[in-house]
């Protein structure tokens, strides 16, 4: 498995990085050398092998439903990088959800 | 330069208890250490000076100040004190804390505060403990040796030419070199127990779910488990116990009760089955690691422990699954870092090239490298062989672990192939900064808890540690083990050496 | 040669597609639509993975704290009420429940997204296979014949668990994405819990997508986990739209997103048969896209062409724990499941009250007002005419909501009773009705007609003597009608309402009449 630049592009624009020819040219060979060592994963025959997401597994960790505390607007606001009219301002959306 | 940055926290907890120091005294001998050997470039890279550790990001000396105050006041009033009152901390600015910025080493944070506190500082600073301040990191703890931090290195007190390991290293390079006797760590792949190997302290990785993780900054959800770092194991075992315990903010938290750890800890470890893992020693280990493990074996065989060869044959998959399943869980963590909602924002005419350029900004290399190898390996078509394998995987290390619980009662290895390199002769290789985690991994992979104890120095004067792995919730059996070899080691964590930091006075044995 | 023609599911599974109904055709084309409903929890007082509010009408971004604002250090904890809410969803649409399943991370990048992925549920839904029965009338248009109602079966493909996302406005004249150079996030939404609702493609008409999502708001409504109000978004409706023709694989098919109207669903679904039909007759291809619905102009547009295919990147949220059921658990919720719409139409049905009036009680959430409404007293069917006719009737007349209307099941029961006893003419009984909605319900419908003075006379007393004036007076007409003309009795009526200001019993006033005149 060998990833190509437009491959790393492609990866890049779904992780909303921007990178430039010279980093995508550096990072495609950084990539496909790791990568390759993960790949040694496959040679160990799992198949039908559960998988571990907690080394103890819990289950129905739920939460009654009863309010907790809210931040203050102000305080929520102040971290935003932009904001107005009480809300927090984006640049234009291009792209439709 | 005052003794009592020498002292250990239970030795300055019993002082201020009993009133032979306050709590004042205790901070501000720490503070002026700080001011010592720290240097004060905080969040400026280009302002750390040749010989500072940097240790600390950010010093909140006022603060601390006037915490300790009201520790005295407490007990000038009669009021009984928690039992590590003021012990100095330095916090992992991986923890959010109210009021105080947190970074995660990482310029995309720069400059946001916090409007809560971690969970972890929250039962901290009910224990007592005196926060001084923030200390650095890997950024978003992605690394082995702090160099990925956006705010510059810091320098192994051993060798103030060498790395303290990471990404625990502002951790514990303050607390090898005597600015708090206390840190708090997280461990994701080794991130305690490797930088406490390098600087001759001690850093343990609890059971997974055994601390909370609620307002610690996510590197790898399933993996990411904070722990004490000290100079003693007693130290390690009263912070253990002050930080463990069932959160409901936290769904992966462990309900169990938390085990009295002190009721054993001075028993020895006589008649103990104690693995020593054929997969996780010999090539790749150094040589100056592999002599001082050899003898940590002896060390314990004269105990009285029985040692045993475990074999965990999956073991060495465990590294190549973690550089899998850690960067997958990595890109969506990572992903509300975008300019919008809080942290920094590069302007651009559309929200997504905002987006876009703030991440390449803020983002440093190896966690842009991390985030793209985990996007991909959760891609359509490539998830079943990337992250479901690697995450069956740790079923088969889980087993191993399992299967070596029947023979041994613990594990052990060495904590990391090598000691304290050089700065930057790691860094062009992003593999062989990887395998520095490759004796840690497979207890992160499976859950276990784990912690490294120094064992000795090598040839060339460099701390080298010891891993001990246990049991899940079996922390007790482990610190056990690890104090009866820490009494029977006497290793002196007193950094020493040409290029060492700064003694202070009569702080030499 | 008949080939099996197959559809993708949501989960990337491919089934065979059923075909009973011709429905709604052009040209030898034939329509396939299936339906993503999401319904908001608004019954809950918490957000789905935090315990922030939810109330509605809040001040932007004050009902937000670090989990819904995707703060770092913060971490998500699963709403035990909104899991139950979701469990009652499916067991009400006979789908089966997972022993367990768990939530996953749907990952992409938007900015009402604040942790740019989205808590979801992936390969095991909690809620899976189930159905919704419809009922259409007939239309010879779509090959029906008779004019039996058409009961019809909508299958249920999956009801999984998510978090809702943040409310975005945009700056500039329209308000609207386009065109506009900023936008504004008010993260109170965001992480609400939702329920998304995906039915199979078994939909073959217009009437039947606006008939499956009425039947879906009144179950949710009658297990009481949403207020379903499409208007308000608490219903969001997505229809997935393609034409092929009999035997024929599925054509491409386009995606109408966010329709907020039972009446826009039958409208745009309509509209895209026929547009595709059209061009594809017009040899253009009909690429995969999501397409607006423009209410005013009548037509649908494309919103974002899906060039390259989402990549989602599902992966278990690590941060969450499985949900686990048992046998037992699933069947206490069972046994605790409200009567259900179309176990209230059997029941309705069953007391003798017509169809199209069950109909009107069930989608209109009036069944509780029936039930009260008769354990007040009344005849089953006798409120249920009053509830469906003059109440309904009279809260449309003056825009009002009639679950707001200050009037209520016992009342209406009250007020049918006073028309059975006698006490008011139904001529009273509406003005009564008319008096009471201006005023508000507390008065009951006896001291509403006792201040107003609408109660009915009869009194036969006071009743004979006012008959009796009029008779004296109206010599000529009584014997017209002595002599055959039994109509010209309406005129005697006439002067006696005129007398009694239109209060004398009808019915009474009658039979004394019929009996002076004809002894
Ligand atoms: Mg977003
Ligand atoms: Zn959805």
């Amino acid at each position: 498995m060998s990833l190509t630049p437009d491959e790393v592009r492609h990866v890049a624009m779904l992780a909303r990085l921007a990178v430039t020819d010279d980093e995508v040219a550096a990072l495609a060979p950084e990539l496909n050398a790791i990568l390759g060592y993960a790949e040694q994963v496959g040679e160990v025959a799992a198949h039908g092998i559960p998988t571990t997401v907690h080394p103890i597994p819990l289950t129905n960790v739920l939460r009654e439903d009863v309010p907790g505390e809210v931040l203050d607007r102000e305080e929520l606001l102040a971290q935003a990088p932009a904001a107005e009219d009480d809300r927090i301002v984006v640049p234009r959306i291009v792209s439709e959800d | 330069m005052s003794e009592l940055i020498t002292k250990s926290a239970a030795e300055l907890a019993t002082l201020v208890r009993t009133g032979e120091a306050s709590a004042r005294e205790v901070t501000d001998a720490h503070l002026a250490r700080i001011e010592q050997v720290d240097g004060n470039a905080g969040y400026d890279k280009d302002a750390v000076g040749e010989t500072d550790v940097h240790a600390f990001l950010t010093v909140t000396a006022d603060a601390a100040r006037a915490q300790a105050d009201e520790i005295d006041a407490a007990r000038a009033r009669g009021d009984e004190l928690p039992p590590l009152a003021g012990v100095p901390l330095a916090t992992k600015d991986l923890f959010v804390t109210k009021g105080t910025e947190t970074t995660a080493s990482s310029n995309i944070l720069r400059g946001w505060i916090p409007p809560y506190d971690a969970t972890v500082v929250t039962k901290l600073r009910q224990a007592g403990t005196i926060s001084l301040g923030k200390v650095n990191m890997d950024e978003f703890a992605m690394g082995s040796s702090t160099e990925t931090s956006a705010y510059g290195n810091t320098r192994n007190p051993w060798d103030l030419g060498r790395v303290p390991g990471g990404s625990s290293g502002g951790s514990v390079a303050a607390v090898s070199g005597m600015m708090a006797p206390l840190a708090t760590g997280t461990d994701t792949g080794g991130s305690i127990r490797q930088p406490a190997a390098l600087t001759g302290t001690v850093g343990m990785k609890p059971t997974y779910g055994r601390v909370s993780r609620w307002g610690m900054v996510a590197f790898a959800s399933s993996l990411d488990q904070a722990g004490p770092i000290a100079r003693t194991v007693e130290d390690c075992a009263l912070m253990y116990t002050a930080m463990a315990g069932h959160d409901p903010k936290d769904s992966t938290s462990l309900p169990n009760d938390v085990d009295d750890v002190f009721a054993s800890l001075r028993t020895g470890i006589e008649g103990l089955r104690i693995g020593v893992v054929t997969e996780l020693q010999g090539d790749g280990y150094e040589p100056g690691v592999s002599a001082s493990f050899a003898e940590a074996l002896t060390r314990l065989e004269e105990l009285g422990a029985e040692i045993v060869e475990i074999s965990l044959p999956h073991a060495p998959y465990g590294l190549p699954a973690y550089y899998l399943v850690a960067p997958s869980e990595a890109s969506s963590n990572l992903a509300r870092y975008d300019g919008t909602v809080f942290g920094t924002r590069v302007d651009a005419p559309t929200s997504e090239e905002m987006n876009a350029a703030t991440r390449a900004a803020g983002f440093g290399t190896e966690v842009k490298r991390r985030i793209m190898i985990g996007t991909y390996a959760l891609s359509a078509g490539y998830y079943d062989a990337y992250y479901q394998q690697a995450s069956r995987i740790r079923t088969l290390i889980a087993n191993d672990f399992k299967a070596a619980w029947e023979h041994a009662d613990l594990l052990v290895s060495p904590s990391s192939p090598g000691v304290a390199f050089e700065f930057g002769s790691k860094s062009a290789d992003p593999i062989a900064m990887y395998l520095n985690d490759v004796a840690t991994v497979p207890g992160s992979l499976a859950g276990i808890p784990a912690m490294s104890v120094p064992s000795g120095l090598d040839e060339q004067g460099l701390p080298v540690g010891l891993q001990i792995m246990a049991p899940l919730l079996r922390e007790d059996l482990m610190l056990r083990a690890a104090w009866a070899f820490e009494q029977a080691t006497g290793f002196d964590t007193t950094p020493r050496g040409a290029n060492a930091v700064a003694t202070p006075q009569g702080a030499r044995a | 040669m008949t080939e099996m023609i197959t559809y993708t599911r949501k989960d990337g599974v491919t089934e065979p597609l059923t075909d009973e109904r011709i429905g709604w055709q052009l040209d030898g084309y034939r329509l396939v639509v299936g339906l993503e409903v999401h319904v908001e929890l608004t019954e809950l007082k918490t957000k789905m993975f935090s315990s922030d509010p939810i109330d509605f009408g809040g001040d932007p971004n004050t009902r937000v704290g670090p989990v819904t604002a995707g703060l770092p250090g913060s971490l998500p904890v699963a709403n035990k009420q909104g899991v139950r809410s979701a469990a009652l969803m499916g067991l009400a649409l006979d789908c089966g429940i997972a022993g367990t399943c768990e939530f996953h991370r749907k990952n992409y990048f938007y900015p009402d997204l604040p942790k740019n992925y989205q808590i979801s549920q992936y390969e095991i839904p909690l809620c899976h296979d189930g159905f919704l029965d419809v009922v259409v009338d007939p239309d010879p248009a779509y090959g029906d014949e008779g004019d039996e109602p058409i009961g019809r079966r909508v299958r249920i493909e999956r009801v999984h668990m998510e978090e809702d996302t943040a409310k975005s406005s945009h700056s500039g004249d329209t308000g609207r994405l386009h065109g506009a150079d900023k936008s504004f996030i008010d993260l109170n939404r965001a992480g609400i819990p939702l329920l998304e609702c995906v039915s199979r493609p078994d939909v073959r008409t217009p009437e039947e997508a606006q008939a499956y999502v009425r039947e879906l708001i009144a179950v949710v409504r009658a297990i009481g986990i949403s207020d379903a109000r499409m208007e308000e978004g608490s219903i969001r409706c997505d229809a997935n739209v393609s034409v092929h023709i009999p035997g024929e694989p599925l054509g491409t098919r386009t995606e109408i997103k966010n329709l907020n109207s039972v009446r826009s669903i039958g409208r745009s679904i309509a509209y895209e048969a026929e547009r595709q039909v059209r061009a594809i007759q017009a040899g253009e291809t009909i690429v995969m896209e999501t397409r607006h619905w423009d209410e005013s102009a009548g037509v649908t547009a494309t919103l974002r062409r899906k060039e390259t295919l989402a990549d989602y990147r599902f992966f278990p949220d690590p941060d969450l724990t499985p949900i686990v059921h048992t046998d037992q658990q699933i069947e206490e919720l069972r046994a605790g499941l409200p009567e259900l719409p179309k176990q209230a139409r059997a029941r309705l049905a069953e007391a003798g009250i017509a169809a199209d009036i069950v109909i009107t009680l069930v989608d209109n959430d009036l069944v509780p007002w029936l039930d009260d409404a008769v354990a007040a007293g009344a005849d089953a069917s006798t409120a249920a005419n009053w509830i469906t006719g003059e109440l309904l009737g009279a809260c449309a007349a003056a825009e009002l909501d009639v679950h707001a209307c200050g009037l209520s099941g016992t009342w209406m029961g009250q007020l049918a009773g006073l028309v059975a006893d006698r006490t008011l003419s139904n001529k009273l009984a509406k003005q009564v009705l008319q008096v009471a909605l201006k005023q508000g319900g507390d008065r009951s419908p006896s001291e509403v007609a006792e201040a107003e003075g609408l109660q009915q006379v009869s009194d036969e007393g006071a009743l004979q003597a006012i008959v009796d004036q009029v008779i004296a007076r109206n010599a000529k007409t009584v014997e017209d009608i002595r002599g055959g003309n039994a109509k010209a009795i309406g005129a005697l009526v006439g002067q006696v309402m005129g007398a009694t200001k239109g209060q004398a019993d009808p019915k009474l006033t009658n039979q004394l009449l019929q009996r002076a005149i004809n002894g």
